[in-house]
């Protein structure tokens, strides 16, 4: 850990809710990015947590941006500060719905351009700010405002449409890993054109479980193979450290739903095909480290 | 250095002599030449901007929203439906006070698809806090685009400027054009509140209900005072170009009895109306409206007044007869006319203006005097 700046760009006594995993992550990733950085956030609780103007909690610029619009607006940003000659790093930090459903237009176009910058979801599987209905991030049988009864659909696989843009670098990372995460933060800002970091964020009050339970919440994911760690550097695949040793052998996946609210009174079927997922996502991830697709 | 040129290829023309730093734009009939002009002029190395080729309108001003706040003059071109898709970002642009410029051709809206002049979907992002031009020649077109630039960046507006010219009506014809050599007419892009990482601030965030109020009285007090720097703005192009304009375009007023007050191209059409009548004897005159925000304030004493309008807010009435009403007190003859690119000539101006009905209102061949 001592690798990590004792600096801070997030600080103290933000608005998020106690046990907030997206905010501890975002005190990492600035940490990562340092000083020369701007923040480009779409409407999600970052735009809440840092508080009310004319204070903010953050030590970088941060430009709010409305909900649809992070990418663009960051491109537009990107290209202006690299016709003024400024290497300033420009980061969209934004959430799963912000991403995955609203913004996936702009974020596809952002890449496909090949804008120098990164772009950060970070992905509490429902939408926050608004009291947490369903997002297409949102993962099969889960429970929020408007799926009621259960999602009944699965998780969009928004790191297989990334994927598709064939960007330099892009990697996923969990917020009960934050060496991990500060590490391929720095690594994606390494390199020029469009990144893409894909965090899961455990929710406390949108997942249901206490709130000093989140570093565990986001251990389980990894360790049950729920969540897998890995980079795509230029197309190569590799599995990172956590995950490596959860999939050889991962927990049982009851161990990552009992804990959870938002799963309450889940059937076995749905367990059995949240299982199946699991597993086809670890083989699928796994033949591609070893070159096999 | 005088050439001839459509009114699209005037607008880019003034955008390449302003040298935006960003260009964000997506093509839409009829405002697609704007955009492919640029890009050529990007391809051959004759602008050095940054030109990005966005995926949808809303993007494009988000896209201009990030570089002028990120410390370059940008421009994007838009119309009809690629206005309304950005509607959400067009509050944005103007809530952030940033100096972007837009060109709007003018069209209409679906369904009933219909790529022909109509200003509903200019007047439809009227109370986003953006300054409106409208203009009538290729000319107009070319000055008008260069001076918004110095209108929006100038410290007392600091507010977004669309100009606005008639699809195919002026976008697509051909008229001289004589271009400038700017010189210093445009200064250096200065944002007093560009992104700066030696001063981290926040930009946009919540803002509760007394800072939000103040912020939107700053948006008015600019657009009051937007008014002197236009009339500033436009005697410096004067002087130094030798062609004038003001917020209205006055023709044969002076001892008028009777005005027609209409917009863009059709403003430009009923000058020819007004020689008609006054050869028959009839003291007429036209007031072209050139500034719809800030709305200017029109001398209307003592006259009777005949507002066309390309435009209807349903329910209501036309939307400039509804504004000369409120400013002026006076109760006009509201004639719609030219909605989806209906065809409106000298002639039928003439016509509304021997049959005006003051404080009625008709839509041209479709309801009752005409
Ligand atoms: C155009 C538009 N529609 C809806 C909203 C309301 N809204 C604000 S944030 C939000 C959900 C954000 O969810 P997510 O991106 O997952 O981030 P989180 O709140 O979970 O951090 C919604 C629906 C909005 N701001 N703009
Ligand atoms: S709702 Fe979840 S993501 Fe949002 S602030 Fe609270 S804990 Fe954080």
């Amino acid at each position: 850990m001592s690798a990590i700046p004792k600096e801070e760009y997030l600080f103290k006594c933000t608005s998020a809710c106690a046990g907030c995993s997206s905010s501890l992550c975002l005190r990492y990733v600035l940490k990562a990015a340092g000083p020369d950085s701007v923040l480009v956030v779409p409407a999600c609780c970052t735009s809440v947590l840092q508080g009310i103007y004319p204070g903010t909690a953050m030590n970088v610029p941060v430009y709010n941006i409305a909900f649809a619009a992070a990418a663009a607006c960051a491109s537009g940003m990107s290209n202006a500060f690299r016709s003024l000659g400024k290497e300033t790093n420009v980061i969209v930090y934004a959430g799963d719905g912000g991403t995955v459903d609203i913004g996936i237009q702009a974020l596809s176009g952002a890449f496909e351009r090949g804008t120098d910058f990164l772009y950060i979801c970070y992905d509490n599987e429902a939408y926050g700010n608004t009291g947490m209905q369903r997002s297409g991030a949102t993962p099969l049988g889960a429970r929020t405002t408007t799926t009621p009864g259960g999602k009944p659909t699965a998780k969009k696989d928004l790191d297989r449409i990334v994927a598709a843009h064939n960007p330099p670098y892009m990697a996923t990372a969990c917020s009960a890993y934050p060496l991990d995460l500060y590490k391929k933060v720095k690594k994606a800002l390494s390199i020029p054109g469009p990144k893409f970091i894909h965090i899961l964020a455990p929710c406390p009050p949108g997942w249901r479980y206490p709130s000093e339970k989140t570093v565990e919440m986001g251990k389980l994911a990894v360790k049950t193979g729920t969540w897998v760690l890995y980079e795509r550097e230029f197309g190569k695949l590799s599995i990172s450290g956590p995950s490596k040793a959860a999939m050889k052998k991962p927990a049982p996946l009851e161990d990552y739903i009992k804990g959870q609210g938002r799963f309450k009174n889940i059937s076995p079927e749905i367990i059995d095909e949240m299982r199946q997922q699991v597993e086809r996502n670890i083989q699928r991830l796994s033949r591609e480290e070893a070159g096999i697709c | 250095m005088l050439t001839i040129a459509t009114g699209n290829k005037a607008v880019a023309a003034a955008v390449k002599a302003a040298k935006p730093g960003v260009i964000a734009a997506y093509p839409i009939t009829p405002q697609t030449e704007i955009v492919e002009q640029i890009a050529e002029y990007v391809n051959a190395g004759d602008l050095a901007s940054q030109y990005i080729p966005v995926e949808s309108e809303h993007s494009a001003m988000a896209a201009c929203i990030g570089a002028s706040a990120g410390g370059v003059r940008t421009f994007t071109a838009t119309s009809s439906h690629g206005l309304l898709y950005m509607h959400e970002m067009v509050h944005w642009a103007a809530g952030a006070r940033l100096p972007i410029v837009m060109a709007n051709v003018n069209r209409a809206l679906g369904p009933g698809w219909n790529t022909w002049a109509e200003h509903s979907d200019a007047f439809s992002q009227r109370d986003t806090g953006w300054l409106q031009v409208f203009v009538s020649t290729v000319q107009e077109a070319y000055d008008a685009t260069l001076m918004a630039f110095k209108i929006a960046e100038d410290e007392r507006v600091l507010l977004p400027v669309m100009v606005n010219l008639d699809g195919f009506a002026l976008s697509h014809i051909m008229q001289s054009l004589e271009t400038v050599d700017l010189g210093d007419f445009l200064p250096p892009y200065h944002l007093p509140h560009a992104v700066d990482t030696e001063n981290p601030c926040v930009y946009g965030p919540m803002t509760g209900p007394d800072d939000y109020f103040r912020f939107r009285w700053d948006i008015e007090r600019s657009m009051r005072d937007a008014r002197g720097v236009i009339a500033d703005v436009e005697r410096e192009f004067a002087e130094r170009f030798g062609r004038s304009y003001g917020p209205t375009e006055d023709y044969r007023c002076e001892d008028a009895d009777v005005v027609v007050i209409a917009v863009g191209t059709l403003g430009k059409e009923a000058e020819v109306a007004i020689d008609l009548l006054r050869d028959e004897g009839i003291k007429a005159g036209s007031m072209r409206l050139r500034w719809f925000r800030p709305f200017p304030d029109l001398d209307l004493a003592g006259r009777e007044v005949v507002v066309i309008d390309r435009d209807y807010s349903f329910g209501f009435g036309g939307v400039v007869a509804n504004a000369v009403r409120a400013k002026t007190g006076v109760e006009p003859y509201s004639v719609i006319a030219g909605l989806g690119g209906q065809e409106v000539t000298y002639n039928n101006i003439a016509e509304f203006v021997r049959n005006r009905h003051p404080g009625e209102e008709t839509w041209f061949g479709v309801s009752n005097h005409v």
